[in-house]
């Protein structure tokens, strides 16, 4: 039986996704979303926010749960056609799609995040 | 009270019929008779021919489980009343292959139980002087995975075992961490390579159908879970540490 190398770490990437996103994500679109929207909770002012934004810890932060999120989805996306409509014979291409669309999602990420200035 | 409920109850005889058929049969509602004491009527008053196992009537030997309708049941645990007025629908456990009537065959679940070597392993010493002696919280530990009476109800009702009957599977992998976790065990890594593998742990998706049917509260998707958390620390180290990490 091989031992698994690979697994591990998906599975690591794909709890910690799931335990961020269901942290951050929520508070986010609640606040973004909803509450200031329709202020019911007094918005922060522009310039306010910005300088928020523009520092590197909070884009850290944001490009890290972006990262485990995007790696959450490939794995939960993966099994869905795997197991829900067993189409696991098709492996290589679900796995390049799911795992590559999270690179590819984590390379613009770090592009918009990181790379970019505010 | 209606004073009888409807069987129906799957037949199949491979040398008879090429598929498994319903029987009907009409037996006594009463309020102290589980499922099974409904099949032990139909064998001793109604029909002789009917085939099941059971054995302790008390939800200990495991021997009885079968699918009521549609779900995963200890028969000797599950009571006629409960599904008044009827019909009550009796098959046996899914995900394994039939050999007559109600009776299942159990060897592939047989062959994975040896394979987590369900046993204290000791690497120290041949014979013990005494006991080995745990207090209380270290008993805690494990004493829920040690309900298990090997029902294969978990097996019945899981998903990724119906669809790849070579995952090691919620029981096994239950009883492997009922010894992991056993303070007297010495045996983890024997055992790892089992769990580890394609086929042991990562397999599960943690759909949780088997802890919702374990009739003794063993929680294996929870034991799987957890077995998870430990092997991937254990790549973590191996990646950390490449040579002897373990
Ligand atoms: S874990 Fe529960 S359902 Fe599975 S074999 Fe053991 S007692 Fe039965
Ligand atoms: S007959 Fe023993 S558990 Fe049901």
């Amino acid at each position: 039986m091989p031992k698994q190398r690979i697994a591990p770490i998906l599975w690591l990437l794909f709890s910690a996704g799931g335990i961020v996103a269901a942290l951050m994500i929520p508070v986010l679109l609640a606040l973004f979303g909803v509450l200031f929207p329709l202020e019911l909770v007094a918005p922060p002012d522009h310039a306010h926010l910005l300088a928020v934004i523009r520092h590197p810890l909070t884009r850290l932060v944001l490009f890290g749960t972006c990262v485990l999120a995007l790696f959450h989805w490939a794995h939960r996306f993966k099994y869905t056609l795997y197991d829900g409509l067993q189409l696991k014979g098709l492996h290589t291409a679900i796995n390049t799609f799911a795992y590559g669309g999270a690179l590819l999602g984590s390379a613009v990420a770090a592009y918009l995040l990181l790379l970019l200035p505010a | 009270m209606a004073r009888s409920i409807t069987m129906q109850v799957a037949r199949y005889r491979p040398d008879r019929e090429a598929e498994p058929t319903m029987q009907s049969y009409d037996v006594p509602l009463r309020k102290d008779w589980a499922i099974l004491d409904g099949l032990n009527h139909i064998k001793d008053e109604l029909d002789g021919t009917l085939s099941y196992r059971w054995s302790c009537r008390m939800g200990i030997c495991g021997s009885c489980g079968m699918t009521v309708n549609g779900e995963p049941k200890l028969t000797c645990a599950t009571f006629l009343t409960d599904y008044a007025p009827g019909p009550v629908r009796v098959e046996p456990l899914r995900n394994f292959p039939v050999v007559r009537d109600l009776v299942v065959d159990i060897g592939d679940f047989m062959a994975k139980l040896s394979v987590v070597q369900p046993w204290i392993i000791r690497k120290d010493e041949e014979t013990p002087d005494g006991e080995y002696l745990q207090t209380p919280a270290e008993l805690e530990d494990y004493k829920q995975f040690s309900m298990c009476i090997n029902c294969m109800l978990c097996y019945s009702a899981c998903p990724i075992y119906g669809l790849n009957e070579h995952f090691l599977g919620p029981a096994a992998i239950a009883l492997a961490q009922r010894y992991n976790l056993d303070s007297r065990d010495q045996g983890s890594a024997d055992r790892m390579d089992a769990l580890s593998a394609s086929t042991g742990v990562w397999d599960c998706t943690y759909v949780g159908e088997c802890s919702t049917a374990c009739p003794k509260n063993v929680d294996p998707a929870g034991a799987i879970q957890r077995y998870k958390l430990t092997a991937a620390t254990e790549t973590l180290k191996s990646f950390l540490m490449p040579r002897g990490g373990r």
